[in-house]
């Protein structure tokens, strides 16, 4: 993982399948990238759901919420209608995985990104990471105490 | 580690010896199936292990996913302002299929609730923000899908199948 208190690097994907989003286009606003290794999976309350349902907590906090796996830009968009989903989704596609692997969050034998979390500062740097067990939702707390931390 | 924030306290629907020392808290949502079916394995562990365990259940409604999880959570709020919160509670989820709101005020009348009183305390602000103040404090606590256990404050990350959930309470 990527030091706290270190700059995010900079990156660009597809959140749409005509649309790009920067991180330096989220200057001013905290961001909690969430990294995640695939699209349906089969539970209610998975990890994007569960914290779509959290996206007003997280705006109090003035953070925006990106998710981001390698499934496709057209894998994305199906995936939010369905689950209703009201933040970007972001696709790690090509070149595959580019993005995590920045981030050092990239599970190579499965080739697809770790369940990983950062939460970045309004200027851009990075207060706080941490990587799940794949098999493990972290739940929010971790993230809601990182942005309680950064009030002080 | 995941911890319950807040620790239960006055505000938690209790059923069971207040001060037994197991202490299980449910963060659930009346409209998911695995909550449906996580019920009936509660109450069966609830009768096993009778006064050597505390049960909570605090409100985790998803609403995007589940429409009439809202109104369910509620409902059972507003029927505990009659103190009656488990038979909402349990009425629920037995019939987990018909959540509009003309059943929730079917199952008010049918638990004996004063139907009157129920239909004004379910469009009470103050009962829809106990709702939201259980899922912001699930929210904190690392809810991770419902539903999640707390077993003594911390968060339970194995099967809640019933054999698998006795063994480890007991083992408490």
């Amino acid at each position: 993982m990527l030091k706290t208190g270190t700059q995010a690097p900079d990156f660009s994907l597809n959140t749409t399948p005509d649309q790009k989003l920067s991180l330096s286009q989220l200057k001013g606003k905290r961001v909690i990238l969430a990294f995640y290794p695939a699209d349906w999976s089969p539970v209610c309350g998975d990890q994007m759901a569960l914290y779509n349902e959290m996206l007003k907590i997280f705006s109090k906090h003035n953070a925006q919420l990106l998710g981001i796996s390698v499934d496709s830009k057209w894998c994305h968009m199906a995936f939010a209608q369905d689950r209703k989903l009201h933040f970007p989704l972001l696709a790690d596609y090509e070149p595959k995985g580019a993005v995590a692997k920045l981030y050092d969050v990239y599970d190579n034998e499965e080739g697809q990104c770790k369940r990983a979390l950062y939460v970045i500062d309004e200027v851009g740097v990075i207060r706080w990471s941490y990587l799940s067990p794949v098999g493990i939702n972290p739940g929010a707390d971790g993230i809601i105490d990182a942005l309680n931390e950064m009030k002080k | 580690m995941s911890k319950l924030k807040p620790p239960v306290g006055g505000k938690d629907h209790i059923q069971g010896n207040k001060n037994a020392a197991i202490e299980l808290v449910e963060y659930g949502d009346y409209q998911c199936p695995h909550c449906g079916r996580a019920y009936p394995i509660i109450k069966s562990i609830q009768e096993k292990m009778g006064d050597k365990l505390k049960f909570v259940f605090r409100n985790f409604p998803l609403a995007e996913v589940h429409p009439n999880a809202t109104n369910a959570a509620v409902a059972a709020e507003a029927a505990a302002l009659q103190g009656k919160f488990w038979e909402m509670h349990d009425i629920i989820f037995e019939h987990q299929e018909h959540l509009g709101d003309s059943h929730l005020v079917k199952y008010a009348a049918r638990i004996g609730l004063d139907v009157a009183k129920f239909t004004v305390d379910f469009e009470t602000p103050a009962v829809l923000d106990k709702v939201e103040g259980d899922f912001e404090s699930g929210a904190l606590s690392g809810v991770n899908g419902t539903p999640t256990f707390f077993i003594n404050g911390e968060r339970y990350n194995r099967s809640w199948e019933e054999d698998d959930l006795l063994y480890y309470l007991r083992s408490k």
